[in-house]
């Protein structure tokens, strides 16, 4: 059968399950776009290939499945490279699809040329120039292969526009050859049994539970490992949701913003079982002094992360879920276990539970100079820890919630209560503000059953508002959440911490833009919030709107801090609580 | 690339890496120890006797990371095959130079009898200058490197250092390359 370059990629894409591309034409990915309205793939158009890149991601985080963007040459191509970086340090699977000029012109500096492969190198798990139409189905399957196998990541194909336009003799490829490319899968059943040997006699054991678990559906295996072995659990901020919060021996999330007894059980533990995590400088905070008695059983599915920060005793490179269900059968294979050992160790962790948990001063502040630019008269300034729990109270357990980077991040992963797999969507590594809106319109693409929400700030909310055009126009019911305390919040928390209070270039305006106009003007149902009372009706109100996209504006205490906080390259034992929790007699 | 020194100290290592014979390879492979922050002391690259591969012998300055990260990142890369570490004693090492040397009439016997001693070959001549090629461990380069110096080089290129394990001869040469990745 002869196909065009184009119609062979599309129908590649349609072999590999794909259901839904996010992307936007352009001269270089025409002929791509011909044999898209015969596809039965949906394609969402956005309104900036960013756009297209975090909803590719945010559709892969909720679905475990690979996102697909598609985009033309150029700016197109450069523009998603932040999504394709972002995605490269949260190792979500994603796979991109750029136009690019005719090969006869690439070198030319033709019009919307640039190095697509050259400029993401750096940036995807690998990428493909294609040079020959009959190359294109070997191309895409190889793509996904790579993209969703061992350590998923991002990866590119870069399509020039003439072969595009080629024909060329359809086939289904048979087999994947790429003989440099061998993720790793079942653990070495010595370092199993090495690593069960310190299990057995570890007295102060903590699970470091990383995103790698959700990326290996190992949730299931981790709870009865824990369950088996009685050992806490702390979840990174990439693990948030990987192991449920309701459960008694989940500590919540360690690191610089980390509740204190995720933080101190790392500090005094004597044994951590890494799994999938990456020891990342936000969790260890100055690394000599991380977890300073603690030996270390490392799994991770890439063999670089094993001893790149913390040199463990016993690396283990293997599939999370495969390297936790052999650990599983190899305690139960060695006796009953002794829990009774733990109990102190337990005992202590319920102590620091009860007496650091997340706080906030519920007394709302008075109106301040600085957040209330009209004049005198309104009303206190919600705090907001208090949105994100009244949120949480009031969504089904198994909502999906989406945020950008910053404060709100921060309390959005404290506050919230993550009982459920894949329900996080965030920005972790590279910390890319604007991700919360594109994202949880991927993520609501995903999972149409689930209630998706963001909590974004106001900052973030800027950068890629444009994106609830899309999901107005394509119908896609997402609730934007914004905690509004007209401030780049975090950077304005450091310069307060660290600069003297010097606030440079962080003031944004609690009114410019207008949240509720603006959203309103996107096709979306706009709200404003300003007192507490006005909170639950208004969370009340958007979940019951399902046909369009829902954006609440809430004027939230600018003033407020994100604590716990651990200073950037302090010790986690220099752990800074909330003021409210501070021994006077002691320098904490 | 960033070493003004020559030859081989005990902080580096040589990599033999067998890559896929494709576009880009190199670029990834280089882009890789930039990005990384490691440090490539010299890299050579030619296609093997199959030439679906090539391979890359890289001379790597360790002290800028632990070996085994930049061999643990390198593996990651999809067209990177296979990965080995030879070790100086179990290795034969060879290098090629190039160098243009002042050579006026009074100096010219000299250099060529050098030349001689060191097994190079004279392969330009010029009317005040000669270019000299030799082949050899990069030890001997580097000696022989100095011993031109104070004629006055002009010009001068070095290939990098290219390695095959030593030939196993039973149990008097423990010579293979370590296979890492």
């Amino acid at each position: 059968m002869e196909l065009t370059g184009a119609q062979a990629l599309v129908k590649s894409l349609e072999m590999q399950g794909v259901e839904v591309i996010f992307g936007l034409p352009g001269g270089a990915i025409l002929p791509v776009y011909d044999p898209i309205i015969d596809s039965s793939i949906r394609h969402i158009l956005v309104r900036h290939e960013q756009g297209a890149g975090h909803m590719a991601e945010g559709y892969a985080h909720a679905t475990g499945r690979p996102g697909v963007a598609m985009v033309t040459s150029g700016p197109g191509a450069t523009n998603v490279v932040t999504p394709l970086a972002d995605a490269y340090m949260d190792s979500v699977p994603f796979v991109c699809v750029t136009g690019q000029v005719a090969t006869t012109s690439i070198g030319t500096d033709a019009f919307q040329e640039c190095d697509t492969t050259g400029i993401t190198m750096g940036v995807t798990k690998h990428n493909w120039l294609i040079t020959d139409a009959q190359d294109i189905p070997r191309v895409v399957a190889e793509a996904f292969h790579v993209a969703t196998t061992g350590r998923p990541g991002p990866v590119l194909v870069d399509v020039p526009k003439d072969i595009a336009n080629t024909p060329m003799q359809w086939y289904r490829p048979e087999s994947i050859d790429l003989p440099g490319y061998r993720p790793a899968s079942s653990p070495d059943l010595g370092a199993i049994a090495a690593a069960v040997e310190l299990v057995g006699s570890a007295e102060r054991p903590v699970i470091y539970a990383g995103g790698g678990i959700l990326k290996a559906q190992a949730s299931e295996a981790l709870l009865a490992f824990a369950e088996l072995t009685g050992i806490p659990v702390v979840t990174t901020l990439m693990a948030r949701g990987a192991f449920p919060d309701s459960h008694p021996l989940c500590l919540g999330m360690p690191g610089m913003h980390g509740n204190y007894t995720a933080v101190t059980a790392l500090q005094r533990a004597d044994l951590l079982l890494a799994l999938g995590s990456r020891f990342d400088d936000r969790v260890t905070g100055k690394v000599s002094a991380f977890a300073p008695v603690a030996k270390v059983v490392h799994v991770d599915i890439d063999k670089a992360e094993i001893g790149k920060v913390r040199r463990p005793e016993i690396g283990i490179v293997a599939d999370c879920r495969l390297a936790i269900e052999a650990l599983t059968e190899a305690v139960g294979q060695a006796g009953p276990v002794d829990k009774v050992r733990l109990g102190p160790w337990i005992a202590q962790l319920d102590d620091w539970r009860a007496e650091f948990p997340y706080t906030y001063d519920r007394e709302l502040p008075e109106p301040s100079a600085a957040t209330a630019s009209g004049p005198g008269g309104r009303p206190p300034l919600l705090k907001p820890e208090f949105v994100i729990e009244t949120l949480r109270s009031a969504t089904p357990d198994d909502t999906i919630l989406a945020s950008g980077v910053g404060q709100h991040q921060m309390w959005a992963s404290q506050y919230w209560k993550f009982d459920y797999p894949n329900t996080w969507v965030n920005s972790g590594g590279l910390g890319t503000m604007g991700f919360a809106v594109p994202a949880a319109i991927g993520a609501k693409v995903g999972r149409p059953d689930r209630m998706v929400w963001a909590v974004d700030g106001d900052g973030c909310f800027q950068m890629t508002a444009q994106e609830l055009v899309t999901a107005s126009a394509e119908r896609i019911p997402v609730k934007i959440a914004i905690l509004n305390n007209a401030y780049l919040g975090m950077v304005r928390q450091w310069q307060h911490m660290f600069y003297e209070e010097r606030y440079s270039e962080v003031y944004l305006s609690p009114d410019l833009p207008d949240y509720v106009g603006w959203a309103e003007s996107m096709g979306c149902v706009g709200m404003r919030v300003e007192s507490p009372e006005e909170v639950l009706p208004a969370i009340e109100k958007a979940n019951a709107v399902d046909d369009r996209p829902v954006v609440i504006d809430f004027r939230t205490d600018s003033m407020e801090q994100v604590f716990p906080m651990v200073p950037a390259g302090a010790s986690n034992d220099e752990i800074v609580v909330h003021p409210s929790q501070r021994d006077p007699r002691s320098a904490r | 690339m960033t070493t003004p020194a020559h030859g081989s100290a005990p902080r580096h290592h040589l990599l033999s890496v067998l890559v896929e014979n494709k576009a880009g390879v190199l670029a990834r492979v280089a882009g890789l120890f930039s990005r990384r922050g490691f440090n490539i002391f010299s890299l050579a690259v030619a296609p093997t006797h199959d030439e679906r591969f090539s391979r890359i012998s890289i001379v790597v300055d360790v002290e800028s990371s632990p070996l085994e990260q930049v061999v643990a990142q390198l593996d990651k890369l999809i067209n990177v095959v296979d990965i080995g570490e030879l070790h100086p004693d179990a290795a034969r090492e060879a290098e090629l130079l190039l160098v243009t040397v002042s050579a006026d009439a009074g100096a010219r016997a000299q250099v060529i009898q050098l030349v001689g001693v060191y097994g190079g070959r004279i392969v330009d001549v010029g009317h005040d200058g000669l270019t000299v090629m030799l082949a050899g461990t990069p030890e001997v380069l580097d000696d022989f490197e100095e011993l031109m110096a104070p004629y006055g080089i002009v010009g001068l290129q070095r290939t990098g250092r290219i390695a095959l394990p030593k030939l196993d001869r039973g149990a008097s040469a423990p010579a293979r390359i370590a296979d890492i990745a």
